[in-house]
C-alpha cells in the first residue's frame, strides 16, 4: 500500500481518489471515520483500516477511531457525536447510504456540529455497482449541506482538508460528493504538512442539541443564516476559478465533479474560444460568481452528470437577474440525465453548441457475436449450494425476495434465485408483504451483513404478525461482496482488535422466532430436508445458512498451508446429462469442444458440492494442491 | 511532454488488469510524466469484464475518446476484441492467447469465437501482437505473473514514454522480495516474445 502517512510536503504519490480523500482527513487531523461499506467509497474506510492496523501492529498509535459501523445512520451518528466533543470526523458512505443515514443527515443540519465533519457520498452514475444512480446533490440541496464536487485526486485531497476546516469554521458538517470515477481514478497527488490529532474530546452540553419542536423552529432560521454565510464563502472558494481556453468569446461552459476534466481537454483539442466556470464548491452556488459569469455570455452550456442541479439554479439566477443568456443543457437536449458522461458525449455537445464538425472518426465495432460476461457467484461459493439445495424442494412458483450483497448474482442462470430487490435489508420486508398478498411460498435472503444493517426490523415485523415466510441467512461471516469488511458477527473490528461476535441464530431466537433452522449448505440433502420443515411450518421460519466465503476459506487454508482439494470428471461415468452445468452452474464447469464436461483445475476452488450434484457419481476427488 | 498517450486495459476480474494500470501509473510518476489512471472496481471482482484506462502526457482527463488508444493490452482475446472501439488501426494491440471462458458460454449457451477467428477479426481493427502470456507467465514461475509478461510485451511496441528499466522497476517496488526473480524473468519473457517477432 502507498504510505498515506508519510509527514514530508511535497512528496508526490500516485493516490486513488479515495486514499487521496484519506490523505487530505490526516492532513486536518482527523480523529474518527467511521463508514459502512459499499462501492464506489469503500476503499476510503479500508484504507483508514489498513492504516490502523499496520500501526497497532507496530505498536504505535494510529492517531484516529476507525469503525466499520452496523449500517449508514448509526456510523453517522458515532462521527456526529465525535464532532459535539470537539473531534474532527469523517464518514464515508456510497450514494444509497445515504439515504439509510437521511433521517440522521437531515436534522443535523439544524443542529450542526462542533469538530469539522465531512461526509462523503460515493455517487454511481452508469450504476458500475449499485441498485440506481440517484444523484446524491439533492441532499446538499434538500437539508443545507455545503457541497464540494472534486474534479481530481489532487483536488479530492485538497477538499477532504479544506471540508473538514470549513465544517469546523461553519460549525456545519460538509457533504463531498464524488462519482466512481473520482474514487477510482488515480492521479499524482502532492503531499500537504499533517496536522495532529486531538484524539479525545470533552462533551460541553447545550440544550440547543436537543431538537425538540421549539428547538428545531430557532435551529432552522440559523441553518439559514449559515448558509449565506457559506455562499459567501463560496463566492471567492479557490475551488470555483474561471479558465480561459483561446481568446473568451460569448459562449461559456459551467462544468463540475469529473466533467471538469473532460470539458479542459476536449476545449483544447477542439481549439474552442471559450471560458470555463469550474464549479467545486456548488452549494450554496454562488451567485454573484455565476450572475457575473451569465452576463459576460451570449450562451451557457452546462455540463454535469446526472440531474440538471447546476442548470436549474443558474436558470433562476439569470432570472433573478433579468439576462438574455440562453442556457444550453438537459432541457435543451444537448446532454441526457442518463449515466456516466464519456469524452465522446461531452465532445459532441461541445460541436453543437460551437456549431463545429465533429473531427473524430466514428469508432467501429466488431460483428462477432460474443459470450457476455457479467459477474457471477465464484466456484466453491457456498450461497450456490443454498440455492441449489432450496430449488430442488421449493413449489415452482414460490417467491424469492434477495437482497444487497453477493447472493444478487444467483439471479444468473441457470440458478434464478432473485425475484425482488428494492435494497439493504428489502428481501424480508417484502417477505412479509408476499404473504399478505398472495398464497405462495416464500423463501428470501440476505446476508450476514445485511442481516445487523437493516435486515432485523423485518424479522421482527414477521414475527409480531405470525406472517408465513421463511427468511434465510447466508451467513458467510464476512462483509464478501465490498472486499470482506467485518461485521459484527466478525471476531476482529476495521482496526484489527478483538471484538465481540454475535451469532446471527441467538439473535433470531431474541426476536421471538421459534422455527429456526442452522444449516450447513454444502450438505446439501441436510439442507433442503431443512428448508421443507421451515416451508411446512405456519408463521415465520428462519434458516441460518451457515459456511464461510469460499475466498476467505481459500485464504485460510493458504495460511494454514492446507491443501485444496481439486475435482475432475471421470468421462467414462459421466452420461453428459448436464445437471451440474446446466442445474448447478458452478463457473469452474464447461465443455469441451466434443460437449464432454470437465472443471477447469485453475478455477476450481475444491468445495466439492458438485459430487453430490451429479446424479451418476462421475465426480471425484483429483488432486490437491 | 506535449504529445498525449492513452492505453486501455482489458481483461477478466481477477487477471491483475487494475494491478498492471496501477503499475503503469506508478512507472508514469518515477519518470515525472503527468498522468491518469481510471479503473472500474466492485463487481468485476467476481469473474466480470474489465477496463482501465491510463493516460500519460498533455491530458486533463482519465478517460480518452474511442478511438484514440495508441496501444490496447488484454489479459484475454474476447476482452481485446470487446473492446476495439477504442482502437485506430495504428494502435497497438497485445493480447494473451489464452481463452478464459465466461460461465454464460456453458449455463448460457452463448458463442464463445474460436481463437484463430478472434486475432483474424482483431487484425481488421488493430496492429495485433499475441502472446501466449499464461504460457510465459508458467516458464517464469507463476501463472499469476501473465500480466506482468503482458507489460513487458507493451515496453517492447514503441508506445510508453519511459524505458522498460522504468516500468520493470514500477512493477518489483510492488511485488513481495521473494517473488521479484519470477516477475522480472515474466517482464523479460513478454518483452522478447514482441521483439522476437519484429
Amino acid at each position: 500500500m502507498t504510505d498515506l502517512t508519510d509527514p514530508t510536503p511535497g512528496t508526490t504519490r500516485l493516490l486513488l481518489g479515495n486514499e487521496a480523500i484519506v490523505r487530505g482527513a490526516l492532513e486536518a487531523g482527523v480523529d474518527i471515520a467511521t463508514t459502512y461499506p459499499g462501492t464506489p467509497a469503500t476503499e476510503i474506510a479500508d484504507t483508514f483500516s489498513a492504516i490502523a492496523k499496520a500501526k497497532l501492529k507496530a505498536g504505535q498509535d494510529p492517531g484516529f477511531y476507525m469503525e466499520y459501523a452496523v449500517n449508514e445512520k448509526v456510523a453517522l451518528e458515532i462521527a456526529a457525536a465525535g464532532s459535539f466533543a470537539g473531534l474532527r470526523a469523517l464518514t464515508s458512505m456510497k450514494h444509497v447510504g445515504l439515504n439509510v443515514a437521511s433521517d440522521t443527515f437531515m436534522t443535523y443540519m439544524y443542529v450542526g456540529c462542533r469538530g469539522g465533519h465531512l461526509i462523503v457520498s460515493a455517487d454511481d452514475p452508469y450504476c458500475h455497482s449499485s441498485q440506481n444512480e440517484q444523484d446524491n446533490r439533492y441532499y446538499a440541496l434538500f437539508a443545507g449541506a455545503p457541497m464540494l464536487e472534486p474534479a481530481t485526486p489532487q483536488e479530492a485531497k485538497d477538499m477532504a482538508k479544506a471540508g473538514i476546516e470549513l465544517s469546523e469554521q461553519l460549525k456545519l458538517p460538509v457533504l463531498m460528493r464524488t462519482t466512481t470515477r473520482l474514487n477510482h481514478a488515480r492521479g499524482p497527488v502532492v503531499y500537504g504538512p499533517l496536522t495532529p490529532p486531538r484524539r479525545k474530546g470533552t462533551f460541553v452540553k447545550d440544550p440547543m442539541l436537543v431538537t425538540v419542536p421549539a428547538t428545531a423552529r430557532a435551529k432552522h432560521p440559523e441553518l439559514l443564516k449559515t448558509l449565506e454565510k457559506a455562499e459567501q464563502i463560496a463566492e471567492t472558494s479557490p475551488f470555483n476559478s474561471i479558465l480561459t481556453i483561446g481568446t473568451p468569446s460569448d459562449i461559456g461552459i459551467i462544468a463540475s465533479g469529473v466533467s471538469v476534466a473532460y470539458v479542459k481537454e476536449l476545449a483544447m483539442d477542439l481549439k474552442l474560444n471559450t471560458r470555463i466556470l469550474k464549479l467545486g464548491m456548488t452549494n450554496p452556488l454562488p451567485r454573484k460568481l455565476c450572475a457575473d459569469f451569465l452576463k459576460a455570455h451570449k450562451t451557457i452550456l452546462v455540463v454535469e452528470e446526472l440531474e440538471p442541479i447546476l442548470e436549474n439554479q443558474l436558470k433562476t439566477i439569470a432570472y433573478d437577474h433579468h439576462l438574455p443568456v440562453t442556457i444550453l443543457g438537459k432541457s435543451t437536449g444537448h446532454f441526457t440525465r442518463l449515466y456516466e458522461y464519456t469524452p465522446d458525449i461531452v465532445t459532441n455537445a461541445l460541436c453543437k453548441t460551437f456549431n463545429i464538425k465533429n473531427p473524430y472518426p466514428t469508432p467501429k465495432t466488431s460483428s462477432l457475436p460474443l459470450p457476455s460476461r457479467p459477474p457471477s457467484l465464484c466456484p466453491g461459493c457456498p450461497h450456490r449450494a443454498t440455492y441449489y439445495a432450496v430449488k430442488k424442494i421449493a413449489p415452482k412458483d414460490t417467491i424469492y425476495p434477495t437482497d444487497i450483497g453477493c447472493y444478487t448474482l444467483g439471479k444468473a442462470k441457470p440458478l434464478e434465485m432473485a425475484d425482488v430487490l428494492l435494497c439493504m435489508g428489502s428481501n424480508a420486508g417484502t417477505a412479509c408483504g408476499f404473504a399478505v398478498a398472495t398464497d405462495q411460498k416464500i423463501i428470501s435472503f440476505m446476508g450476514d451483513s445485511t442481516f445487523f444493517h437493516s435486515g432485523i426490523p423485518p424479522i421482527i415485523d414477521a414475527v409480531h404478525h405470525q406472517h408465513n415466510v421463511v427468511i434465510t441467512i447466508l451467513d458467510n461471516r464476512t462483509t464478501a461482496m465490498t472486499g470482506h469488511q467485518p461485521h459484527p458477527g466478525t471476531d476482529t473490528d476495521g482496526m484489527g482488535r478483538k471484538a465481540t461476535k454475535i451469532n446471527v441464530e441467538d439473535v433470531v431466537k431474541g426476536l421471538g422466532v421459534t422455527d429456526i433452522h442452522v444449516v450447513d449448505p454444502n450438505n446439501i440433502k441436510a439442507t433442503s430436508d431443512e428448508f421443507a420443515k421451515a416451508l411446512a411450518f405456519k408463521g415465520p421460519s428462519v434458516v441460518v445458512s451457515k459456511s464461510p466465503c469460499i475466498l476467505l476459506e481459500l485464504a485460510r487454508k493458504r495460511k494454514a498451508q492446507e491443501s485444496v482439494n481439486i475435482y475432475a470428471i471421470d468421462q467414462s461415468v459421466c452420461k453428459r446429462c448436464k445437471t451440474c452445468i446446466g442445474r448447478f452452474g458452478c463457473p469452474a464447469l464447461y465443455f469441451a469442444e466434443d460437449d464432454s464436461v470437465h472443471i477447469d483445475p485453475t478455477q476450481c476452488n475444491g468445495c466439492g458440492n458438485c459430487v453430490q450434484v451429479c446424479p451418476f457419481k462421475a465426480i471425484h476427488q483429483e488432486a490437491k494442491t | 511532454m506535449n504529445k498525449k498517450i492513452s492505453i486501455v486495459l482489458t481483461g477478466v476480474g481477477g487477471q491483475g488488469v487494475i494491478t498492471a494500470a496501477k503499475m503503469l501509473g506508478d512507472a508514469a510518476v518515477k519518470a515525472g510524466v503527468p498522468v491518469f489512471v481510471s479503473e472500474i472496481h466492485g463487481m468485476a471482482q467476481r469473474g466480470g469484464d474489465v477496463v482501465c484506462t491510463v493516460r500519460l502526457g498533455a491530458i486533463e482527463s482519465p478517460m480518452l475518446l474511442l478511438g484514440t488508444a495508441d496501444a490496447l493490452v488484454s489479459t484475454e482475446p474476447v476482452e481485446a476484441l470487446r473492446n476495439v472501439m477504442y482502437v485506430h488501426t495504428k494502435t497497438k494491440l497485445v493480447t494473451d492467447t489464452n481463452p478464459t471462458i465466461p460461465f454464460t458460454v456453458a449455463a448460457g449457451g452463448e458463442p464463445y469465437p474460436k481463437l484463430e477467428i478472434i486475432l483474424k477479426e482483431l487484425a481488421s481493427f488493430a496492429l495485433v501482437y499475441p502472446v501466449d502470456a499464461v504460457g510465459l507467465a508458467k516458464q517464469a514461475g507463476a501463472v499469476i505473473t501473465k500480466n506482468i509478461v503482458l507489460l513487458g510485451a507493451l515496453s517492447a511496441v514503441d508506445v510508453l514514454p519511459f524505458s522498460q528499466d522504468v516500468l520493470l522497476q514500477a512493477i518489483l517496488d510492488d511485488v513481495p522480495q521473494k517473488y521479484q526473480d519470477i516477475n522480472k524473468r515474466a517482464f523479460e519473457a513478454g518483452r522478447q516474445a514482441v521483439l522476437k517477432k519484429k
